[in-house]
């Protein structure tokens, strides 16, 4: 089991034929997503080369992309400015799960594109972040498939190197994940930690969870509510940005201290404050899972 | 991105919004030039990019030209907050009435443009906040119909018992919502929209901030940069598409990836050390990155160890490898250099770094640790 992403996941990818989109498109068909489609306006008839002889059909169009393939989620790689209106036209087409890899979309797009989604019935994960990744089954994003293993635990987190970071430490630990995800670093996205803790807490095979959260905005706080009240597997904590000066932003665009509540040490407090261990260093997270694990649970074994 | 006072009125300006007449200068002679021409009492105000301009000595009234000129002297040049000033804006001098505070932010938590206002103007608006919550108002504008006429006017009547002024008010607010919009900005503020005594309304202070993402797309508010106003390595280093921002430490750090970056940083704490930086070299592998980044911390007099931290995911390590080679041959370091490299292509990274007399670790905790204690000795 996983969340959002599995062996049925039918990918478009929409800036198939850009410099990031070719390139992770053929990573992610590598690693075995069914890659079924891409769309770059003005090229629809031409097929796209994945690599192991897979020929991906490619669209003007997201309407005549899932028309043709069924495609059931879509991977954004395009430009910024275009971001935008290919969230939207993504929806639009009916597509229930949007990945929007693209860093740099202005915020202001962000506030008409999130009721757009919304209304649409959709789940938007992003914008400005790595993707997700079911272990041995489906990756969509940027997220390197060799440092994952299958195994029982949930990971959410803002960010991508650190992510990579404290995945790769628990693969090596023995302990596989069910699906990680990446929500990303911009003021205004799609899909929070809670959305994730949500579903985490509803998959039967994830048996623990790690959120990877970090300065500005009170998502953390919120998913420690939540936490608090309606989950009942063990939860493990970490927030980068404790050294981070206020009013400055730190990479990210969502990663600013500003008024009340969004330095580390707000969100590590309000954390602990729902029972949530947070660790000081990425390693100790390892730990922290370790401890918290019933102790029956398989090692994990690379997936390739 | 922040504008300067003087700009954020000039933009306002051209939207229709009443803004009190100002003309900006860089010596005092044309300060004094200024203030002949407005006539009676101005205000002198340094354009810097910090708040408490004011408590800093940066803005004061004059009551004659000569004066001007004299308090211009003193305030061109001022450091405030460890930045310089260039500029002054020179406005004549405004009778208040009362004062209040209109402004607009993009909200994280509401996924909106939020409409604040309050009948307290001219002071902090967080210090409002905190201290007589009752005497803001809040509005979060859908925007898919923008600021509506009746929410406009809604906003008006709280600041203003008078109908004629809260007439003029919900212009001004829907002017506002016009301008944040069209300039792509993340916050405008009139702080303090002021009641003259004959009951008409002018913005005697305004602030802008645009959202870096929306520059591509408007040239000529990408254009208002002042590069003087920053930080020259911050400017450097944006230049050279990197995220730089300087910090009190000693440790340098060059790291792929924001999140990474600043765990490093908090690690360095951990250990003991203060780090020199933030600096996050982005997702590509492009070995010229690795020599910028080198040039820009290696500036800083204060750093006495550079630690990289690099896991390899779309960075490929063995580039950073390169680049880091490069960027020594042409420019030998004078401190010491503690590499941690993992992922993609590792192998490969440490035979080019072996290969020039340089050697790898492979943990994080084992790394932060090395380069906090060289920062320790390097330094007694």
């Amino acid at each position: 089991m996983s969340i959002f992403i599995d062996n049925n996941t039918r990918l478009l990818v929409q800036g198939i034929t850009g410099r990031d989109g070719s390139f992770h498109a053929r990573q992610m068909a590598e690693y075995g997503t069914q890659v079924v489609a891409g769309v770059t306006p003005g090229k629809g008839g031409q097929k796209f080369d994945a690599g192991n002889g897979t020929m991906v059909p490619i669209f003007n169009t997201v309407e005549a992309a899932v028309a043709e393939t069924h495609a059931n989620a879509t991977v954004i790689y395009v430009p910024p400015m275009f971001a935008a209106d290919a969230m939207m036209e993504a929806a639009a087409a009916g597509i229930p799960l949007i990945v929007c890899i693209t860093e740099g979309v202005p915020v202001l797009d962000m506030t008409r594109v999130y009721p757009f989604i919304r209304e649409h019935g959709a789940r938007l994960i992003g914008p400005n972040c790595p993707g997700l990744i079911t272990p041995g089954q489906s990756k969509v994003g940027i997220i390197p498939g060799r440092i994952c293993a299958p195994g029982p635990i949930g990971l959410v987190s803002r960010s991508g190197t650190l992510t990579y970071e404290v995945v790769d430490q628990l693969t090596r630990a023995g302990l596989g994940q069910t699906t990680c995800v990446g929500i990303g670093g911009d003021p205004i996205h799609g899909t929070t930690f809670t959305d994730c803790l949500m579903a985490f807490q509803a998959d039967p095979a994830t048996q623990a969870i790690v959120m990877i959260g970090e300065i500005g905005g009170s998502d953390e706080q919120d998913a420690a509510m939540y936490v608090g009240r309606d989950v009942t597997k063990p939860v493990i904590g970490f927030i980068a940005g404790r050294t981070a000066p206020p009013g400055r932003r730190m990479g990210h665009a969502g990663a600013i201290i500003s008024g009340a509540g969004g330095s580390a040490a707000d969100k590590v407090a309000a954390l602990r404050d729902a029972g949530i261990p947070v660790a000081d260093r990425p390693v100790d997270v390892v730990d922290l899972v370790r401890s918290r694990m019933p102790s029956s649970v398989p090692k994990a074994v690379a997936w390739r | 991105m922040n504008i300067h006072e003087y700009q954020a009125k000039d933009l306002l300006r051209t939207f229709g919004l009443p803004v009190q007449p100002g003309e900006v200068a860089e010596t005092p002679e044309q300060v004094e030039a200024i203030a002949k021409g407005f006539g009676g009492p101005v205000v002198v105000k340094a354009q810097v990019h910090v708040g408490g301009r004011g408590k800093a000595g940066g803005v004061k009234l004059a009551k004659t030209p000569a004066d001007a000129r004299t308090i211009a002297a003193k305030i061109l040049g001022m450091d405030i907050k460890g930045l310089t000033v260039e500029k002054v804006l020179v406005a004549p001098a405004v009778d208040i009435a009362s004062e209040a505070y209109v402004g607009i932010i993009v909200d994280r938590a509401s996924k909106r443009a939020v409409f604040m206002v309050s009948p307290a103007g001219g002071i902090d608006i967080e210090q409002v906040a905190a201290e007589t919550p009752e005497r803001i108002c809040k509005l979060a504008v859908d925007p898919r119909y923008g600021l509506l006429p009746y929410e406009a006017s809604n906003l008006a009547f709280f600041l203003y018992q008078d109908g004629a002024r809260a007439r003029a008010a919900s212009q001004i607010l829907q002017k506002l919502y016009a301008a944040f919009i069209s300039c792509g900005a993340s916050l405008a503020e009139l702080n303090p929209l002021v009641t003259q005594p004959d009951g008409s309304l002018v913005a005697v202070d305004a602030k802008m901030v645009i959202d870096d993402n929306e520059l591509d797309r408007r040239p000529s508010i990408a254009a208002l940069r002042d590069e003087r106003s920053e930080d020259p390595s911050e400017s450097a280093a944006r230049a050279a598409g990197l995220t730089f921002i300087k910090l009190e430490g000693n440790v340098g750090c060059v790291v792929n990836g924001a999140g990474l970056a600043m765990a490093t940083m908090d690690l360095v704490k951990y250990y003991g050390g203060e780090p020199a930086n933030f600096l996050d070299i982005g997702g590509s592998s492009n070995p010229e990155k690795v020599v910028n980044a080198l040039k820009i911390i290696t500036a800083d007099p204060s750093v006495r160890v550079i630690l990289f931290n690099i896991f390899g995911g779309i960075t490929r390590t063995d580039d950073v490898a390169n680049g880091i080679v490069q960027a020594v041959t042409r420019h030998p370091l004078r401190v010491p250099l503690v590499i941690r490299l993992t992922g993609t292509n590792d192998e490969e990274a440490v035979k080019i770094l072996a290969s020039h007399g340089m050697s790898a670790m492979t943990d994080m905790d084992a790394a932060v640790q090395r380069a906090v204690e060289l920062s320790g000795r390097a330094a007694a």
